[in-house]
């Protein structure tokens, strides 16, 4: 019987310090044994610098996401991948905000981290990234990326488990056939998942002899956060998806089916 | 889509292949199936293909040609789908294809609404609600006001758009809303808002609108005066603006062919093969319309 292993990995903190603090207490709790981060540390949240030390301490693995790439490179912005005039303008104000209050010595360590992480699980070739592995800014949606797709990307990228994030809709599938294969959205811990619960979202896998993942809520202080997202002069949108559960922007990105679950 | 011959010089190349820069594609992302060819129940003055009532120029797409297609996406690993025409929904097995091609992957369809009535809207609804995968429908529409539309999509056709958009939102869907930047300045952000909110006020609870820029061949090079010549691309290209034009991931597949992008349908040269296999590989950006992509971004996905 092969030992059981588990390993938590999530995505999209957006400067969420006190979720990371819970995802990262609920982890261990769970007995994982490490800890990926698949990128964008920043945005949306209030006080970008909080979750450098959280993430360092945990000896967390993080891989880099588009956001990490701009602010460590001081791009102009965040490269997320939005069309929609109004995503961008709210997506301006955060990465303004991030930006000015991400301090210098942080830009290096974004700048150094890798943007795809590989490894083996129960001799399964697992890849991480933060789109895609072919796109960082690639959003991989659950009503929008087909088995073809989904299986074109494991053979064109030497892949078995995929592991993903960037669009902050946790989802995961395995993919029928022979082939088989594993894709999992981690879903982001910085902000809810637009199901109108204030809980954010991590995948928990598990390893035996094959590899299966959970996706967990995690449930944190959010009032805490729109607090300090107030006073930081953060938008009240933001606010309002914190303590609401339900995005009040982003919203021309999402799919239709993903979007008609949404109030908004 | 009408009658109207093709102008041919205006879909012949205005470069020659040596002239023109290649663009390395990248894989099959997205793939247009011209289900009713040039068959249209329009004939707008606009429309850059020119489609119409009675055009058999392209023909409508065989369930055969459909699934031979399908088989090969699958393969290829396809990630997106778009049901066009012509107008679509005139397709005999409409529902049957477009219920087929969701199995497979996230289809939108684009259509000029004019047949979507309450049964049709019903259809898209459940379809939308059991697919594996999202379905978006598209429709095409040219201003807020029948006078505005109607000069460029044909007398009464506001009235009878507007009643297929009813129709789907009251059956809960919301549709994307195109509109065909045939005005000066309606790009604008003040003129969005103003057409958000037009669709608010057609009972679309998440109304979302996609402006396209006019497109210099067929009809719509006739209707904006400019000819094939005048406008071209002559400079090179950097590798991130190769990677957003469409012929880099999409192509388009008629009953006979398959062609480098959905815009160029009727130009002879743009004729890549029969199979997506061998329409796998680099185009080059020889025609006027590539200027309207590369300088405009055009990109005819939602
Ligand atoms: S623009 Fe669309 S609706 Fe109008 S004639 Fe062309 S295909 Fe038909
Ligand atoms: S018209 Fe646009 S998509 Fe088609 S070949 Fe030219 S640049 Fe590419
Ligand atoms: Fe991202």
């Amino acid at each position: 019987m092969p030992h059981l292993r588990r390993y938590a990995v999530f995505g999209g903190v957006y400067s969420n310090h006190l979720a990371l603090e819970a995802v990262l207490k609920d982890a261990a709790r769970r007995g994982a044994e490490a800890v990926y981060c698949l990128g964008d540390l920043g945005g949306f949240g209030p006080h970008p610098d909080r979750v450098f030390p959280i993430l360092l301490d945990h000896g967390v693995h993080v891989l880099q996401g588009n956001y990490d790439y701009a602010i460590g490179h001081g791009l102009p912005d965040c490269g997320c991948g939005y069309t929609d005039p109004r995503d961008n303008h709210y997506a301006r104000l955060s990465y303004n905000y991030t930006r000015a209050r991400t301090s210098e010595r942080w830009w290096p360590y974004l700048r150094s981290l890798p943007p795809l992480i590989r490894t083996e699980w129960a001799g399964q070739r697992v890849l991480m990234a933060h789109g895609s592995p072919r796109r960082v800014n690639e959003f991989l949606w659950e009503s929008t990326s087909p088995d073809a797709f989904l299986r074109r990307l494991l053979r064109d990228h030497q892949a078995d488990v995929l592991l993903v994030s960037h669009s902050g809709l946790p989802w995961q599938r395995r993919l029928p056939g022979e082939q088989g294969g594993l894709v999992v959205n981690v879903g982001a811990i910085g902000r809810p998942a637009n199901d109108g619960r204030t809980e954010v979202w991590y995948a928990l896998l598990t390893v035996d002899t094959e590899v299966r993942a959970e996706l967990v809520p995690v449930a944190y202080d959010e009032e805490r956060l729109a607090h300090e997202m107030r006073q930081e002069g953060l938008p009240q949108e933001f606010v309002e998806t914190i303590l609401t559960g339900w995005w009040t922007t982003c919203l021309e990105i999402l799919p239709p089916r993903e979007r008609s679950r949404g109030r908004f | 889509m009408p009658v109207a011959l093709p102008l041919l010089e205006q879909v012949l190349p205005v470069l020659t292949e040596a002239e023109a820069c290649e663009v390395p594609f990248q894989g099959l992302d997205t793939l247009w199936l011209q289900l009713t060819g040039t068959l249209c129940n329009l004939a707008c003055r606009h429309c850059f293909i020119s489609c119409g009532p009675h055009d058999d120029r392209v023909p409508v797409m065989s369930l055969s040609r459909i699934e031979a297609l399908l088989a090969e996406a699958e393969e290829l690993g396809v990630k997106e789908y778009y049901l066009t025409g012509g107008e679509p929904m005139l397709h005999p097995a409409f529902f049957d294809v477009l219920e087929r091609v969701l199995k497979q992957g996230p289809t939108t369809v684009l259509t000029n609404g004019l047949l979507i009535d309450e049964v049709a809207a019903g259809r898209f609804r459940s379809l939308f609600e059991r697919a594996a995968y999202s379905l978006d429908v598209r429709v095409s529409l040219d201003g807020m006001t029948a006078a505005e539309n109607d000069v460029v999509r044909g007398r009464g056709t506001f009235a009878r758009i507007v009643a297929g958009i009813h129709a789907l939102s009251r059956a809960g869907l919301s549709p994307v809303l195109t509109v065909v930047e045939h005005s000066a300045g309606l790009a604008a952000e003040a003129a969005r808002q103003r057409f958000l909110a037009f669709a608010r006020s057609l009972g679309l609870k998440q109304p979302r609108v996609k402006f396209l820029p006019l497109v210099r061949i067929g009809r719509g090079a006739r209707h904006t005066g400019r000819q094939g010549a005048e406008e071209a691309v002559r400079e090179p290209v950097p590798a991130e603006g190769m990677a957003s034009l469409q012929c880099s991931n999409s192509r388009l597949a008629t009953e006979q062919d398959v062609r480098v992008c959905p815009i160029l349908l009727d130009a002879p040269h743009a004729r890549l093969g029969q199979t997506l296999r061998e329409a796998h590989r680099p185009v080059r950006l020889r025609w006027a319309s590539c200027a309207t992509c590369v300088y405009e971004g055009l990109s005819c996905r939602t």
